[in-house]
């Protein structure tokens, strides 16, 4: 065949630092701290109501939406934990991870030429998939200083005639930031003046470690505006489970809907049965996972003091995101030095936008001892460095 | 503090103040503080540590036994309950509800001292109207933790 593949998915950049990634897979033996995703397996009681389903033949399609009991827990969970009202008949929609619900819903938001604003360091694919909806993405760097939390200057200088829809990531991967409520009333006010519409993925939500979070959508005027979106991977350990869901206004649910049936049909019904388990039984999973990942994070922020290692406080999701420019390297470098003389991986910052050059990830979602062994050869290696 | 540090030493009773006080985001006065109220109080009872015996060279037989037993007046169980976990060979007594009264758990290097301390010293006291004696044969998991039992991570090394 000589006919051109797609021009729009040829021009989606493979993720920078695809070199990196090779060399990782080739290294079976390296510490890792790269994972996004839990350590702890699917509680029992999850894992069993999924077996239960299997067992009494629950393996059909459900309704393109997803399941009526399913989608009612979800409603149930946001107005108990976020004080968020929505019609299970109208405003959900379950969906294959979060981050098919991402994709769809900025298909459902944009026409050709939309700006999509992207604050970054974020998650690896919002870019494209807005670039796939056809918009145009506008970059936000956030900055260390502002420890990575979006703020109304930052918005208001991209915000243009054709600005569609603001991403908003928090508690945010890879930085561990979060938005506080203040924060996010500062910027509500400008999207409500440009009649923004708001995608908030919030798929960390439950790992928030000062205050509780806060979604954009519980503040005056902003839930008819909003694509809430949520899940299952990270709050009850069910990555492999694939799924998620979308809340939003019926209009903006109607059309989301027609995409997902086209081309998804439906979440998997397996999984669908085990996340009412969840949203029924599961808050004392999450609390426990919760104060692990919380014991974690301050084990590592108190190991950076100790060695001098720039890091800003992060109070959300399970990433530390430490400032390594002290060390006149680029992410990469250091990351590919560091995996190759200590045999740790992390991975580089700029892997989510060119931001987060400068910085590297590291995930606690790894057991105390696993951290405590990879922070000692962290020291090894900084000492290393600085002893140049 | 006081659930979690519970939580955290009940799993791992040999982390250090330093470690503690790091891991709940106090400082190490207040973590020392907290464990001598929490020993005064007699919620912490003792600092043990779990041994697979299995894997060493010293022979142990652990029971299981059910025990029936009249309640003496005025002092319901406790009185029995006491002259039965007085014997140092004794690990365990729980009293239950259900079918039996007592449940013991007793550890001794052989079948023949099991059967022993069973006929002589447990079946002859005067409120014990019967037992049943279960040998352990094998401990999959005990306090919480799983015996042998090493799994590798199966996640991909790096995800986004």
């Amino acid at each position: 065949m000589t006919k051109p593949l797609s021009e729009a998915v040829e021009s989606l950049k493979p993720s920078g630092i695809r070199k990196f990634f090779d060399l990782v897979s080739e290294m079976k033996d390296a510490i890792s701290l790269g994972v996004g995703e839990p350590d702890f397996d699917t509680p029992w009681h999850i894992r069993d109501e999924g077996i239960f389903a299997l067992e009494k033949g629950k393996t059909f399609y459900t309704s393109n939406a997803g399941l009526k009991e399913l989608r009612e827990e979800i409603c149930n969970y946001l107005k108990r934990r976020q004080g968020i009202t929505y019609n299970p008949a109208k405003e959900v929609l379950v969906t294959v991870g979060g981050s098919e619900a991402i994709d769809i819903g900025l298909r459902a938001l944009v026409n050709p030429g939309d700006e999509v604003i992207i604050p970054q360091p974020s998650y690896v694919s919002y870019e494209p998939c807005a670039v796939l909806a056809g918009a145009k993405p506008v970059i936000i760097d956030l900055k260390a200083e502002n420890e990575f939390r979006l703020t109304a200057d930052e918005l208001k200088a991209v915000i243009s005639d054709k600005t569609k829809v603001l991403i908003l990531p928090f508690p945010n991967n890879p930085t561990g930031a979060i938005m506080e409520r203040k924060d996010l009333e500062d910027i509500a006010k400008i999207i409500i003046e440009n009649d923004i519409y708001v995608m908030s993925d919030e798929i960390y939500a439950e790992l928030t470690y000062k205050g509780e979070h806060v979604s954009i959508a519980s503040l005056d005027g902003m839930k008819e505006r909003t694509i809430l979106i949520n899940g299952f991977s990270k709050a009850y350990a069910m990555t492999g489970w694939r799924l998620g869901y979308a809340c939003a206004p019926e209009n903006i649910i109607k059309q989301m809907t027609k995409i997902h049936q086209f081309a998804i049909m439906c979440a998997p019904t397996t999984s669908q049965y085990a996340a009412v388990e969840a949203l029924k039984n599961g808050d004392d999973d999450v609390k426990m996972m919760k104060t692990a990942y919380n014991q974690r994070r301050r084990f590592l922020i108190n190991a950076f003091k100790e060695m001098n290692l720039e890091c800003f406080e992060p109070f959300g999701a399970f990433y530390v995101f430490p400032c390594i420019k002290e060390f006149k390297m680029t992410s990469e470098e250091f990351a590919t030095r560091f995996l190759e003389e200590e045999k740790v991986a992390v991975v580089p910052g700029n892997a989510f936008g060119a931001s987060g050059e400068g910085f590297v990830r590291i995930s606690y979602a790894y057991s105390l001892e696993n951290l405590k062994l990879a922070i000692e050869r962290l020291k090894c290696f900084i000492g290393k460095l600085r002893s140049r | 503090m006081r659930d979690e540090l519970l939580a955290l030493i009940e799993k791992n009773s040999r982390m250090g103040l330093d470690e503690l006080a790091v891991l709940l985001g106090v400082n190490e006065t207040e973590v020392a503080e907290e464990l001598v109220k929490l020993e005064q109080e007699g919620i912490i009872c003792g600092y043990h540590t779990l041994i697979n015996w299995d894997k060493t060279s010293i022979e142990k037989v652990t029971a299981l036994i059910e025990v029936k037993v009249t309640p003496q007046r005025g002092q319901g169980f406790d009185r029995i309950a006491e002259r039965i976990y007085n014997y140092p060979e004794v690990k365990s007594v729980y009293l239950i509800s259900g079918g039996y009264d007592l449940l013991v758990t007793l550890e001794e290097k052989t079948l023949k001292e099991i059967a022993s301390f069973v006929s002589d010293k447990l079946s002859t006291l005067d409120s014990v109207l019967s037992t049943a004696t279960h040998f352990i044969l094998k401990k999959y998991k005990d306090h919480g933790t799983v015996f042998d039992k090493k799994r590798e991570d199966e996640r991909e090394i790096i995800t986004p």
